[in-house]
């Protein structure tokens, strides 16, 4: 029987789990809300896409917290010491920026919200302050930022699943287990 | 002759004087640059402000004797803009202001009232895409001469003009309540 290795914690390994749910299910809603003629359906997704951005900004910062006071467990040695320089460099550089960009993708939404006039009511109830003023030409230079951003912080998720795939399935060193929920 | 034609003169000049102010028609006052016509729609409990770019007004007010006054209003409802380009292209069409069929909203005062202090209730009759509603509006006059700045808000219920039909209807989505506000820079009232 393999020793066990030391894991996230409970809470880490919850808020990946929800964050990646509400991520992904963001950028669906987003990609798919801007391509659609003006309609109450339209008007509710950009809102539940705003509702959702917020939530994911404000855990996102509470992740980040957390780590910052619980440390990651660090690389197996057996794993670390199979991996070349610049995977090593890979893994550190995506957690990075995935992390830059869980708040910079949300913060442009808002910042594009309310420059275009459309202040964020967080779940139709609390209005959230605009940090920005009203520049209706400037949201329009930002929007598609939002969207290129977001895009790239899907592409980092892509690599980091193949990664975890890779080390699953690939290599078989069992590093999944560290961030699977439920009992180690 | 002379004498007797000087009299007749003298005698229509005072009767003129006698009551000229009492009798006066309010004087036609004209809407100036800087004016405004504004509205806030809630979406999801988001305030969403729009204006008319186009409307014109015709006002007859005399300080003196207000209830006198008369105002008329005739918006151009294809000028509705929230600034959106999107949602622009929306406003104008059946569900919402229905512009070809009822290209102009109208507002016509029946009663003005002073109620001190430069303010007054105008009361009157709203029409927008053919439906009237009675509607008393509370104006702040802020004069100074012949000049002067009307201003006020009123609350309407979008559903009773039908804007925003069918499936826009769903005041959970577009709450009924409007929120109108008017700013009208004025040159030409009555004297104060």
């Amino acid at each position: 029987m393999k020793p066990l290795e030391p894991r996230y914690t409970a809470t880490a390994i919850a808020l990946h789990w929800l964050l990646a749910v509400a991520i992904l299910g963001s950028m669906a809603v987003g990609a798919y809300m801007s391509g659609l003629a003006l309609s109450p359906l339209k008007l509710k997704l950009y809102n539940w896409h705003k509702w959702a951005g917020i939530a994911i900004l404000l855990l996102s910062l509470l992740r980040l917290g957390w780590r910052l006071a619980h440390r990651p467990p660090p690389l197996p040695v057996r794993v670390e010491a199979t991996m070349p320089g610049w995977q090593r460099a890979a893994h550190h550089a995506t957690h990075g920026l995935m992390y830059v960009l869980f708040l910079v993708v949300p913060l442009m939404g808002w910042a594009y919200s309310s420059m275009a006039g459309f202040p964020i009511v967080w779940f139709g109830v609390l209005p959230l302050p605009d940090f920005v003023p009203v520049d209706k030409e400037l949201a329009r230079l930002i929007k598609p930022v939002h969207g290129w951003l977001a895009y790239t912080l899907l592409a980092l998720i892509a690599l980091h699943v193949a990664a975890a795939l890779k080390h699953q399935f690939i290599d078989r060193d069992g590093l999944l287990a560290r961030m699977r929920p439920g009992r180690p | 002759m002379k004498t007797l034609a000087t009299a007749l003169i003298a005698v229509a000049a005072a009767a003129t004087l006698a009551t000229g102010p009492a009798c006066a028609q309010a004087t036609p006052a004209k809407l100036l640059p800087g004016s405004e016509i504004a509205f806030v729609s809630k979406q999801l409990g988001v305030p969403v402000s729009g204006v008319f770019k186009r409307f014109d007004a015709q006002i007859a007010f005399d300080a003196r004797n207000p209830a006198a006054s008369k105002v008329a209003f005739m918006i151009d409802t294809a000028s509705a803009t929230i600034g959106d380009p999107d949602t622009d292209r929306e406003l104008p069409k059946a569900e919402w202001f229905a512009s070809a069929k009822f290209p102009q909203a109208s507002f016509q005062s029946s009663a003005v009232k002073a109620l001190g202090g430069g303010r007054y209730e105008v009361a009157g009759t709203l029409t927008i895409k053919g439906a009237r509603r009675a509607l008393s509006v509370p104006v702040t006059l802020a004069q100074a001469g012949t000049n002067g700045t009307a201003s006020g808000s009123f609350t309407l219920k979008r559903l009773d003009f039908r804007i925003g039909d069918g499936e826009w209807a769903d005041t959970s989505m577009v709450a009924d309540e409007v929120q109108v506000t008017f700013k009208l820079a004025l040159a030409g009232l009555g004297a104060p």
